[in-house]
């Protein structure tokens, strides 16, 4: 049977998300109780999670997390890292081993700056020579996978059912401002460490339910600008797509979500000048990157949170308020279970991206 | 009288019980294929005039008429066919090069044929076109690569000039001259009325077209036929003719007995005279010189129109079409080796080119390897027959097509393929007054909108069974096909997989 | 009203009109039995010279010369239409005389025949609309 990226999945899955506004720290433990009630979504053929704000004492260094499939791979991937990073700090990532986590990789956590001749050399600006050589890891050193390399945030996943990933993962030891979390319901894979979700580009982490129609459209146009979709889901593409739209386009989070679930022409239409004119050009000028098809996403950022739903909504997803708490989820009840008493609670139309930020976040426009 | 060597490929069968002796056969034929016989007090025919359009078989109010293929034969032999023999024929007795029309007939493989759509099940689900909103409107034009913010940081509009169609179907060049007025006035009615465009081919635009403008391409080719300064900016964007599908290398020829009154004020040309385009245009020899001509057209326009390369489909597309993307073209038209002509060299017809599913293919892919994709957009054309290719053309990589011999067949074209003769029963292929009369615009203009519009209609149809209700989330979604019955050379040039996998 | 109008700019000279008002106008079932060996006697009619050519059938006259020359009262208007009675038309052909288009004719049994529209036929539509191949024979409002 062939292993993930070398075929292409699709899965039917689950996710949450929680943040602070005001930066208020929130225990692992309670992203793990949302997920583990939406159990049924999943099959345990994939659980991950990704915390935000976890790594205060390294927060200006690139937390690298690493699946080895051997001590081989990770030599050579050190030598790599050695090569072209300042590594602070390297560990396993602390685990807590079960019978129902099970064909585990090697998993290793590095604290790393570019080496600044490197960087020179690279005429790179340091998030693009990061990323680069995250993709180079990923694709060129067999038994290597990079699968969260942003900084003061961290992905944990695994195959099997989310809580028991987050049991596993020991994540009642982190408590960050923001958590993502997914459970996957894969409908043919043997399972792949790497393949569970979130899947994560620099601090950008996507969490993805759906099954998008347009993905060879899409993955064929991101392809272009240097990245490269090794793994074959809807999720690597996506966090691409936002990172291409974000990072190197330099575009608002409502514009780039603009492109991915665009308005429908008759809508555009009807729009006031200045908003038609814009979103007009934002759908002739990237044509490539609307998603179609059913997904709903939560991406993570430095900073915020951001749910999306495709533009028909063909995915549920539900956004919850309390004081400064914002929650998003799939379901209600995975809401419910860790804040039953809500101000407000409501569905986000298709296509309408909900944004949450720290009320400290500055856009970097 | 010399010896005919042919018998007629072709037999006009008489249902001489149902004949009523109408004479409406005989009156529509312009090869006078039928007479009355005032003695016998009977239809005659003649087969050998017969050049099998059914224009008689389609008038007959009794159904009395039919062609069938000749069952005369010669002595089977699977290496000297028929064809073979007849050609040798007609060359040896009259000298001459062989001509045909239309698009090649041959059997050459079908890759539309060889390639399966994709439909949704379970875990994606498929969308309803009658309840859900369904997107077919394309940009034609180069994209930006980067955007730019002005001073308060608001997107800056760097969007080079579009071309907005309502569906992915455009009516491709075919001149004034190799076609009729009549013929041009539908085109450009139903490109107005689907918001789609239709293009002048290289004879230039009649002055009553030109309020047609916003939906016409007009054509500069390398005879430069009616080309000046208004007709440039006449239409909605301007196509550089570099080759056909039909005759890839070689020029044109209209013989002056079609350049009348109309067409030789339209052509800039004397009346009566032959309108002949070189093989080359004369100051394009290489790359650089197409790059030239492409600015010197968008200078001529103020750069506020899109300019199209059209190439024929030949080994070397794929490097060509990079050629072109990065000499300021925004629109490649690629044509294949199935495309239709109004006259062209049979040898060349049937024998020089390549199928257009592997030159899009191939073009498509190379351009994104070079990461130039968004920097043009493709349009492929040659033998477009049906909404199904169109939906297999967009997933392989093309942004729209271009069709020409799907059109003139909503007019009535019957495909007899001998618009060479300028004799066309059905008022498309010929300046014939008597004749261009029977194509009346009316009739004309609303079955290609028909056509156009059942097309789109089924388009939605199979992008709502793949769950897409976009179609750019169509455009080069090569995972919406499966190749059946191909070899893994074939696959992986059309970059798809094999149905099962 | 509705009325037939024709376009010679459309008109091909084929014909068809005049075989599918002979048609309609026979009471046959099938164009074959109705027309085989039979020289036609439509109430429509091509003209044709030098390339030009168009149909000519009853106009329907608002102000109609026929009826007023009618010396038996056959011919008469009804709700626009001109038709004959041919029990009363006594075959004098004053109307055909009248009748600055040509539009009527003698019928085979002496009686005068015109284009009624179809209206007393098999057809009830205009059978020479629907069978021109080129809308150079139109009915409609104008």
């Amino acid at each position: 049977m062939l292993k993930e990226g070398q075929v292409r999945i699709p899965s039917g899955c689950a996710i949450s998300g929680v943040i602070s506004k005001s930066g208020k720290k929130i225990n692992g433990e309670i992203i793990v109780k949302s997920i583990a009630t939406m159990h049924d979504r999943s099959n345990g053929l994939g659980g991950g999670f990704a915390g935000y704000g976890i790594y205060p004492q390294y927060k200006d260094l690139y937390a690298f997390h690493v699946f080895y499939d051997g001590n081989q791979a990770r030599e050579e991937c050190e030598r790599f890292l050695d090569r072209h990073f300042d590594i602070i700090n390297l560990s396993k990532i602390p685990v807590r081993p079960s019978s129902k986590i099970t064909a585990e990789p090697l998993i290793w956590r590095y604290f790393v700056n570019p080496l600044p001749t490197k960087l020179t050399d690279s005429h790179l600006d340091e998030k693009e020579f990061v990323s680069r050589s995250v993709i180079r890891i990923n694709s060129q050193i067999d038994g290597a996978y990079v699968f969260s390399c942003g900084k003061n945030m961290g992905v944990f996943k695994a195959v099997g059912y989310p809580e028991d990933v987050g049991d596993y993962f020991r994540l009642e030891e982190y408590d960050g401002y923001a958590w993502t979390a997914h459970g996957r319901y894969p409908t043919n894979t043997p399972g792949w460490w790497g393949g569970a979700h979130p899947f994560a580009m620099l601090d950008y982490s996507i969490v993805h339910n759906g099954e998008i129609s347009s993905y060879d459209a899409n993955r064929r146009d991101i392809e272009m600008y240097g990245y490269k979709c090794t793994l074959q889901t809807d999720t690597e593409v996506i966090t691409y797509i936002i990172d291409y739209l974000l990072r190197k386009q330099r575009l608002s989070l409502s514009d780039a979500a603009s492109v991915i679930a665009a308005p429908f022409w008759s809508t555009i239409e009807n729009m006031p000048k200045a908003q038609k004119d814009k979103l007009t050009y934002l759908r002739s000028a990237f044509p490539g990157l609307l998603i179609t098809g059913p997904f709903s996403i939560i991406l993570g950022f430095e900073g915020g949170l951001m749910a999306l739903n495709d533009r028909l909504k063909l995915r549920s997803m539900v956004i919850g308020e309390k004081d400064d708490m914002v929650y998003m989820a799939s379901e209600e009840c995975a809401i419910r279970i860790i804040e039953p008493e809500l101000d407000k609670l409501w569905s986000p139309r298709g296509g309408e991206p909900v944004i949450v930020t720290l009320d400290s976040y500055k856009s970097s426009k | 009288m010399a010896i005919d060597f042919l018998y007629p490929e072709y037999e006009i069968k008489r249902d001489r019980d149902k004949c009523i002796c109408c004479r409406v056969c005989e009156r529509q034929c312009a090869n006078e294929a039928h007479w009355y016989d005032a003695e016998l007090e009977m239809m005659m025919c003649d087969s050998a005039k017969c050049v099998n359009c059914h224009r008689c078989v389609s008038l007959c109010p009794t159904r009395a008429l039919k062609i069938v293929k000749t069952d005369h034969t010669f002595k089977e032999n699977a290496n000297w066919t028929g064809e073979h023999i007849a050609e040798i024929y007609r060359q040896a007795g009259t000298g001459g090069v062989l001509l045909s029309s239309m698009g090649n007939p041959k059997k050459y493989p079908i890759y539309w044929d060889k390639m399966l759509i994709n439909a949704s099940q379970v875990t994606n689900p498929p969308i309803d076109p009658l309840r859900e909103p369904m997107e077919t409107k394309v940009f034609l034009g180069a994209k930006p690569g980067k955007v730019e913010f002005n001073s308060k940081g608001e997107i800056k509009n760097n969007l080079p000039p579009q071309l907005k169609l309502e569906v992915p179907i455009m009516f491709s060049a075919m001149s004034y001259g190799s076609i009729s007025y009549n013929a041009h006035e539908s085109l450009a009615r139903a490109a107005k009325e689907l918001g789609t465009f239709y293009n002048t081919g290289e004879g230039g635009l009649h002055e009553d077209f030109y309020k047609y403008g916003a939906n016409t391409i007009v054509q500069v080719a390398s005879g430069r036929f009616g080309v000046h300064k208004d007709y440039l900016n006449a239409g909605a964007a301007i196509e550089i003719k570099m080759g056909q599908g039909a005759k890839p290398g070689i020029g044109g020829h209209l013989p002056g007995i079609k350049v009348r009154e109309d067409i030789s004020r339209t052509r800039m040309i004397p009346e009566g005279s032959d309108a002949i385009s070189p093989a080359p245009h004369h100051d394009i020899y290489s790359i650089e010189d197409l790059r030239q001509l492409v600015y010197s057209l968008k200078e001529a326009s103020d750069y506020k129109k899109p300019v199209i390369v059209k190439i024929a489909a030949v080994h070397n597309v794929a490097a060509i079409a990079s050629g072109i993307a990065r000499g300021g073209a925004d629109i490649i038209a690629i044509d294949g080796y199935r495309g239709g002509t109004g006259a062209a060299p049979t040898r060349i017809r049937d024998n020089v080119g390549i199928p257009i599913e592997l030159a899009l293919a191939a073009v498509d892919q190379r351009l994104r390897e070079e990461g130039i994709r968004n920097n043009v957009s493709i349009v492929v054309g040659g033998s477009i027959r049906s909404s199904a290719d169109v939906v297999k053309a967009i997933a392989l990589g093309a942004d729209a097509v271009y069709i020409a011999t799907s059109a003139l067949m909503a007019l009535g074209c019957h495909l007899c393929r001998s618009c060479q003769k300028g004799n066309c029963n059905w008022g498309i292929a010929t300046q014939r007054p008597e004749l261009v009369r029977r194509l009346n615009p009316d009739i004309g203009y609303k079955r290609l909108v028909n056509l156009v519009t059942a097309w789109n209609h089924e388009i939605k149809e199979i992008m709502g069974g793949m769950g897409i209700n976009s179609i750019e989330s169509l455009r080069g979604n090569r995972l919406m096909l499966r190749g059946i019955g191909l070899t893994e050379k074939e696959l992986s040039i059309l970059g798809i997989k094999h149905a099962g996998e | 009203m509705k009325r037939i109008y024709v376009n010679e700019k459309w008109c091909l000279g084929c014909h068809l009109c005049e075989y599918y008002c002979a048609f309609a106008n026979s009471g046959k079932d099938s164009m074959v039995k109705a027309l085989k060996n039979v020289t036609i006697n439509p109430r429509i009619r091509i003209e044709e010279r030098g390339g030009i050519s168009f149909a000519v059938s009853c106009r329907h006259c608002e102000e109609p010369l026929c009826t007023k020359s009618c010396i038996t009262g056959a011919l008469s208007v009804n709700d626009g239409v001109i038709q004959i009675d041919k029990d009363k038309c006594v075959g004098c052909y004053t109307c055909i005389l009248t009748c600055p288009y040509g539009a009527i004719v003698p019928s085979e049994t002496g009686a005068i025949q015109k284009c009624e529209l179809c209206m007393n036929n098999s057809s009830g539509t205009p059978a020479c609309v629907a069978g021109c191949p080129n809308k150079a024979i139109v009915f409609e409002e104008k």
